[in-house]
């Protein structure tokens, strides 16, 4: 809980819709698996998935989701699989630029899409806290339905729980995604080769900025946009255009950049070197870290991720990247240099370079 | 981005090294008093560039570092109790105390809230009424006029619920303590930017004249650090002991009229024990007797004081005071880390050994230039 009593649960905080004082509320019977329960599935969330999209007739026709069976029958998919599951449980869970619903579908999707798949289903796994107002809810889910639609990928099996009032901070969500894996297929950080080019697809920071300051209403003005955004289609023209020029693929969650940078040197066993000038950093995040004292380098993303492509190659991926209109700020910001002095370095203003830090946890705000 | 990207040019940062080396005719040895420059001049590589022609010795301008282990034990005591919300900057929670940090105690069920503000303190305990809610106040003569702000509102809003821990240090009398002991080879202060900017620098006066040490009020970008710098050399070079103000876009000789007022309606001076250094006569900030009904030292005198217990590795009262730099303390990097601190100073944002493990090169971190690897 954001707060430390049940008069102002966060959850009604920077809610975007208004929820009125009788309005119904989840109860823990609607978990209880008896007709309130159905009525809840049915009602509110199997109707906010009703028309979803499928390249396949057989399967809209015969909804996995429809059917309510235990578990979802799929038809053969060509090829390898690829698996990915993630859990949700931002505060608050509507911040400026997403929310918890379009967060879990772009996490898991996106998840897939740089390990180099084609989305295609996903689980979509409630915890709700007793006492959630149900209109709050339906928005969530509308938001699910419409990231879904936007990523083309299907809902196909779900599960709903509600536990006691401070077991949860309103609602958790967990995704399950299934994903068809499509050559070409990028080697991963295993295969960061010396002189490899570094790429970020936008500017950094905005997700772990924006949520901190409406969690902690820090009012800034413009107050900062969260990035919470589809990879696929940037992926998808990338792979389409670069082929087996794409070394790796990383979306830059938490832990930021920095993490993504020394998971790749570690597995790679190489040193990357990044310039601080040509990092992409929207204004209001970069006066958000100043005030706080937080690297932007270190603050989570949703929707960029870091792209490592052959020698020669990063500007032509820029190009790509830029021709599309969500990816405008993408940049070529260092590259894979022989063994230094750090698994991970950063020029900085007088140089020479400095070993850029793995970020220990959760930034914590400083003091003046 | 506006006053940021002009402190950070490379090349005027280039010209600026240039004109210390050209002016430096020995080397000279000057003292950064706050954290937020030895951050600034690792982070930028400044202190690196100069080596041979400046020392950086790093003061003890660290608020966190200092705070008495005294008062964190204090402060998770508090934590722990049903009835009691601790509120604290979140640069706070992982300084080791005793036996646990603020973020172990929180782990443990303590209740220990991250604010922003001390005043987001006072909205936490209205909103908390059956709650104590207790603001863990540190810091310098910058942080002092936020506090002394929010005691001022629990007081004129009846928030009885709300008091301070407070710990708020005062940083000249550290510097003339450093300046007193013998030996110490400080040969000139780069003085801290914003303490000034509250402060102003009109009490360095008689100091420079007392010392003979020149004193620049210095900020914290690389700019400010080298021109603060080439001022030193300057005036060493001279054989001047003035005070300078570098940091003019912040710093009025008056200083801040208003929030030292502020300050003193709330405060008054005392002597403190600071960590890694003891007590330092006039080193402190109290509450003043018409705000004891908010002190929590006095509100919660039933909690017991538990016997403070320092590592016998860690050597930050050392490092504190410019006697070592982090490299040369045994457990640096190896038993001291920011996963696994022995002290503040690994911690804090603006800790010394912080900023050493984050932005020196590894291969080249030791004074001496020994390599050191990361434990």
């Amino acid at each position: 809980m954001s707060d430390l009593q049940s008069h102002n649960p966060s959850w009604q905080l920077h809610c975007p819709i208004s929820i009125p004082d009788n309005g119904e509320v989840i109860t823990l019977s609607h978990g209880e698996g008896g007709r309130l329960m159905r009525r809840l599935i049915h009602e509110h969330i199997i109707s906010a998935f009703g028309t979803m999209p499928s390249d396949s007739q057989a399967v809209h026709q015969n909804d996995p989701l429809l059917l309510m069976d235990d578990a979802a029958r799929l038809p053969a998919i060509d090829g390898e699989i690829a698996l990915s599951t993630d859990s949700f449980v931002v505060s608050p869970l509507f911040f400026p630029g997403g929310d918890i619903g379009s967060l879990a579908v772009y996490g898991t999707v996106n998840d897939l899409a740089v390990s180099g798949a084609r989305p295609l289903y996903l689980t979509l796994s409630l915890i709700i806290e007793e006492g959630f107002p149900i209109a709050l809810l339906d928005h969530v889910l509308k938001s699910v339905s419409t990231a879904a639609r936007h990523t083309a990928v299907q809902i196909v099996a779900g599960d709903t729980k509600v536990v006691p009032r401070h077991a949860v901070d309103g609602l958790f969500i967990n995704t399950a995604g299934v994903g068809q894996l499509v050559d070409p297929i990028a080697p991963g950080a295993n295969a960061l080769c010396e002189g490899d080019e570094l790429i970020v697809t936008g500017p950094i920071g905005q997700h772990g900025i924006a949520v901190l300051c409406a969690r902690e209403e820090l009012a800034l003005e413009p107050p900062p946009q969260s990035d919470c955004a589809p990879l696929t289609r940037a992926i998808s023209v990338l792979r389409e255009r670069m082929g087996m020029r794409i070394r790796a693929m990383r979306d830059a969650t938490r832990g930021g950049v920095a993490a993504v940078l020394h998971e790749w040197a570690g597995a790679s066993k190489q040193t990357l070197t990044i310039n601080q000038c040509d990092i992409p950093v929207s204004p209001e995040v970069r006066g958000a870290c100043e005030l706080l004292g937080l690297d932007p380098l270190h603050v989570a993303n949703e929707g960029t991720m870091v792209v490592a492509v052959e020698p020669g190659h990063a500007d032509c991926a820029v190009e790509i990247l830029r021709s599309l209109p969500e990816f405008v700020h993408a940049t070529h910001i260092g590259s894979v240099t022989k063994k230094g002095i750090s698994p991970v370095t950063i020029a900085r203003t007088l140089g020479p370079e400095q070993p850029l830090d793995d970020p220990l946890g959760a930034p914590l705000p400083r003091i003046c | 981005m506006k006053y940021l990207d002009e402190y950070r040019d490379p090349a005027a940062a280039r010209k600026l090294l240039a004109e210390i080396r050209r002016c430096a005719n020995r080397p000279w040895t000057l003292m950064e008093v706050c954290g937020g420059q030895t951050h600034g001049l690792l982070r930028h590589g400044i202190e690196a560039e100069l080596q041979g022609t400046v020392e950086l010795i790093h003061g003890p301008g660290c608020p966190v570092c200092v705070t008495p282990l005294e008062a964190i034990d204090f402060a998770q005591q508090l934590a722990m109790r049903d009835d009691t919300i601790l509120a604290s900057f979140g640069d706070m929670l992982r300084v080791p105390g005793s036996r646990d940090s603020l973020l172990q105690t929180k782990a443990k069920g303590g209740r220990v809230k991250i604010v922003y503000s001390p005043l987001d303190a006072v909205e936490l305990a209205k909103r908390n009424p059956d709650s104590q809610v207790v603001f863990f106040a540190v810091g310098f003569e910058t942080t002092a006029p936020a506090t002394a702000i929010a005691v001022q509102k629990a007081k004129c809003d009846h928030v009885d619920n709300f008091s301070l821990l407070v710990a708020h240090v005062r940083v000249q009398p550290a510097m003339e303590a450093l300046a007193c002991s013998p030996g110490d080879g400080v040969q000139a202060f780069l003085a801290a930017g914003h303490v000034c900017t509250v402060m102003g620098y009109a009490s360095y006066e008689p100091f420079v004249k007392q010392f003979r040490l020149p004193v620049v009020v210095t900020g914290f970008e690389p700019l400010d650090l080298l021109d603060g710098i080439l001022a030193c050399v300057r005036q060493l070079e001279a054989g001047e002991a003035r005070i300078e103000n570098q940091y003019a876009r912040s710093v009025r000789r008056e200083g801040n009229v208003a929030a030292q007022e502020l300050v003193n309606s709330v405060y008054e001076i005392c002597d403190r024990r600071w960590r890694g250094f003891g007590e330092i006569e006039l080193g402190g900030l109290q509450l003043r007797k018409n705000f004891h009904e908010f002190d929590a030292l006095k509100r919660f005198k039933d909690v017991s004081q538990l016997p403070i217990v320092e590592s016998s590795e860690c050597r930050s009262a050392d490092i504190l005071s410019g006697r070592i730099k982090p490299p040369e303390c045994p457990a640096f990097s190896h038993a001291c880390t920011p996963e696994s601190p022995l002290g503040a100073p690994m911690v804090s944002s603006e800790g010394a050994c912080a900023a050493y493990y984050r932005y020196r090169n590894l291969q080249n971190n030791s004074p001496s230039g020994s390599p050191q690897k990361r434990g």
